[in-house]
């Protein structure tokens, strides 16, 4: 991926040009530098925070990764710390599941040149479609029951997502405020429906604004941990499978080719011969589908019931658009941002943290501000290249053109 | 707002004379068609709204024929709207419609919701007539509601609170400025972090500050202002004194706010300059407008304008602060600017249209609670029918969105 040296320059180039000379190594190295020291910067800032409020930074962080399990792959850890980290990582894998989806449902539009915020309303669409299913049809066959859930959860968020796709083809209405709003629809459309006297509350607990729980049959299958402890589920494997997917289509196929072209240059698709609004329905469609199974496998692998206050505050389809933008939009960067949000949410949550370290209650908004300094910093190409500059000339002063140091290896 | 409105029409408008004046009348019409049946007139026929909502869907229909096409339709969906509308009502219980529609406590309460969504809107207009998207209204209003709170419980004065308000939605949005103007990060980006980081910084200062408790009881809030003499006026006085006669500062400051911005983006200089970098930036800068100062005060401002609708919220309106308690303001906001075309008076116009919305949803309790949450979802989709183009398309400034780079 990464030719070490190699490449001499005669002369330096105009500045300008450097900078797009910088940016394109940059691209080259799969992207990699610009998020980890986007990464790294917002985790510093946070870190001042943390320290503005009276706490060691590096003990806070330090209990961040333990609550995340993340301590588990080190082979010394034994015993009940081991159990407990396990516990922990099964959170943090839990979470990160949707993740990867919502995440890649950011992605995919964005590869068609398309920012999809909607990914909340199209996780809560299929989210609510699947308590409705899964909770109806009570004596089905389990994996068929299963199946026909997420199947229909899928389809209620490309439905969603579809929207946006479809008036922004024909009427070209932009996507960004349509989706935001169609977000807020379903955020009203959830409360409605759950709340008390809705149409999908609950008829056994009648003065709570919950849904009814989803059939025994139709849970999905826990494979590590303990059921009755919120084990992982299986659903983890779809979601990366879905990342095959996501890689397949747009690498793969004509239908990705498509979608890329008109992300890249619109005018010069259509010039080509290629149905920009008809790419612009599919892409958000496709989009509005892996948001709508992130929904499916929270419903049937976790939470197996909605309820108005889940509805209200879940945040699932936001930190997708995180974990897009420090994924660049890719499938393999995707899943290791999800992971890391993933870890992060779980590191900070109240069940999680150590409380002697760092207050819980501190730690989730500490999460947040982390989490937009990264989306603020990620889009600062220019800022992060300037830091990495200036690094780099405070280390080796104005000497030749060297070649660039590969920072860590590329997964 | 026909001075400011959009003049494009006003050539062909003279040979669809008759149309147009017909289609007005169908609007009319079908508004008619619905109060009819609520208080002070309650028809309590079926006959009386179905009649007059078939009388405008005719002036619909009519004005189709004359070529009027948006102005037909919309009236013609207005009627299929009012009708069943109208005939709901004629079956309900009065005493419900009574407590419903008493128009001057919804008036006042549509003021009163309005109001937050007029600070951030005009907000968001100066920002987007600059060329600069701002997503990220909702997380200033957010800030502004928190350290409007926080500043007014330091300082001991509402007024202080609305100065730390104001500066923090100001650096807030200074910050935002900074990198969609000067660094050029994606602005729909931009935004969203600045929303992703207000709600982190406000939950983190807010559990820091005041804990579990929440913020105390007996924090200096924003007072109201009488004008009970209102009263004496002829004909309508009983009823204004009960709608406007004692509204709070802020909502009056609102109304202000809104006939100032107005004459600025249209009637001055200033004005003129920060729609040209809005509508064309290459050509602002050739005859000498600093397209990046120009943009930079108008984000700053947008900023401190939202902080002041959230500041409203906290120390005007609820008293209190929680976490995330605006609740997607800001985002109605932006589809209140939407809707109201980046006009000052259009959004105004929609933040009341949005705000009648949510006070109707308080009464609507009365026949189904769970009916009334639904309702709450209306403002959203009617800024997707508003975005769509179905019933007057809404076409933001040309540059708006795109970074510019200076030559």
């Amino acid at each position: 991926m990464i030719e070490p040296g190699g490449n001499e320059q005669p002369e330096a180039p105009p500045a300008k040009a450097q900078l797009a000379l910088g940016l394109a190594q940059l691209q080259r190295a799969g992207g990699l530098v610009t998020p980890v020291i986007t990464t790294l910067l917002a985790f510093a800032i946070g870190g001042v925070v943390v320290l503005a409020a009276g706490h060691d930074p590096l003990a806070t962080y330090r209990a961040i990764f333990d609550g995340a399990g993340l301590n588990w792959f080190f082979p010394w850890v034994t015993g009940a710390d081991r159990a407990n980290a396990a516990l922990n990582l099964q959170q943090t894998l839990i979470i990160t599941t949707p993740l990867i989806l919502t995440g890649l449902a950011v992605a995919f539009a964005f590869r068609c040149g398309m920012f999809n915020i909607g990914g909340q309303g199209q996780y809560m669409v299929g989210a609510i479609m699947s308590v409705w299913i899964g909770s109806s049809f009570a004596g089905m066959t389990g994996w068929l029951h299963i199946l026909l859930t997420v199947v229909l959860a899928m389809l209620a968020g490309a439905a969603w997502a579809g929207i946006a796709g479809f008036l922004k083809a024909t009427t070209g209405a932009h996507e960004v405020i349509t989706t935001i709003m169609l977000n807020w629809i379903a955020y009203w459309g959830g409360s409605y429906l759950f709340g008390l006297g809705g149409p999908l509350q609950s008829d056994v607990r009648k003065f709570v604004p919950i849904s009814s729980d989803v059939a025994d049959g139709a849970k999905l299958p826990v494979f590590w941990g303990d059921p009755q402890l919120q084990g992982l589920h299986v659903g983890l494997f779809i979601a990366v499978a879905a990342l095959v997917v996501f890689w397949v289509i747009l690498s793969r196929t004509t239908l990705g080719y498509q979608v890329r072209a008109v992300g890249y240059n619109p005018e010069a698709a259509r010039y080509g011969g290629i149905s920009v609004a008809r790419n612009y329905v599919v892409a958000m469609a496709i989009s509005g589908t892996f948001a709508g199974l992130a929904g499916a496998l929270d419903i049937l692998g976790w939470q197996f019931r909605l309820s108005v206050g889940a509805v209200q505050v879940s945040q699932v389809g936001f930190i997708g658009i995180a974990v897009a933008l420090l994924g660049r939009n890719t499938a393999v960067g995707t899943f290791f941002a999800a992971l890391l949000f993933g870890a992060l949410y779980t590191g900070t949550s109240t069940r999680s943290l150590d409380p002697s370290v760092f207050r819980p209650d501190l730690a989730g908004s500490l999460a947040q501000i982390i989490q937009g300094l990264v989306v603020l910093f990620v889009g600062a190409d220019v800022l992060v290249l300037y830091v990495w500059n200036v690094r780099r000339k405070l280390r080796r002063g104005r000497v030749t053109p060297a070649p660039r140091p590969a920072t860590g290896a590329g997964p | 707002m026909s001075a400011s409105g959009v003049p494009v029409r006003r050539a062909g408008l003279r040979s669809y004379g008759r149309p147009h004046a017909v289609g007005i009348a169908g609007i009319v019409l079908d508004a008619l068609a619905v109060l009819v049946a609520l208080p002070p007139l309650e028809a309590r026929s079926l006959v009386v709204p179905a009649a007059v909502g078939f009388l405008g869907l005719a002036c619909g229909v009519w004005a189709l024929g004359g070529g009027e096409t948006r102005l037909g339709w919309s009236v013609v969906a207005g009627a299929t709207l009012a009708i069943p509308l109208g005939a709901l009502a004629t079956r309900s219980d009065l005493g419900d419609l009574e407590t419903v529609f008493a128009w001057s406590a919804l008036m006042a309460a549509t003021l009163r919701f309005a109001t937050p969504l007029v600070f951030a809107a005009i907000g968001g207009m100066f920002s987007e007539r600059s060329g600069v998207v701002n997503i990220g209204l909702e997380g200033m209003m957010l800030t502004g509601a928190f350290f409007g709170i926080w500043g007014a419980d330091v300082t001991g004065s509402w007024l202080g609170g609305l100065g730390v308000a104001m500066g923090a939605g100001g650096l807030l949005a200074l910050l935002y400025a900074l990198f969609a103007i000067q660094l050029r990060v994606d602005q729909i980006v931009g935004g969203t972090a600045i929303n992703f980081l207000a709600v982190g910084v406000t939950g983190f200062l807010f559990v820091a500050v005041y804990g579990s408790a929440g913020t105390p009881a007996g924090i200096s809030s924003i007072p109201d202002v009488s004008v009970h003499w209102i009263r004496h006026l002829p004909v309508a006085g009983g009823f204004l004194d009960r709608t406007i006669g004692q509204m709070n500062l802020m909502i009056w400051l609102a109304l202000a706010l809104v006939v100032l911005a107005w004459l600025v983006v249209f009637r001055t200089p200033v004005g003129l300059r920060l729609r040209s970098v809005g509508e064309h930036p290459r050509a602002a800068d050739a005859v000498g407008i600093s397209v990046y100062r120009t943009r930079y005060v108008a984000v700053t401002l947008s900023g401190v304008l939202a902080a002041l609708g959230g500041a409203y919220l906290s120390i005007g309106y609820v008293h209190s602060f929680n976490p995330l308690m605006t609740g997607g303001r800001g985002f109605i906001a932006l589809a209140a600017l939407i809707f109201g075309k980046w006009n000052p008076l259009g959004a105004l116009a929609a933040a009341c249209l949005f705000g009648f919305s949510s006070a109707l949803a308080q009464g609507l309790h009365v026949y189904s609670a769970s009916g009334a949450t639904l309702f709450q979802a209306l403002p959203y989709v009617l800024t997707i029918i508003a975005v769509a183009g179905v019933i007057g398309r809404s076409i933001p400034p040309a540059a708006v969105g795109r970074p510019y780079i200076k030559q």
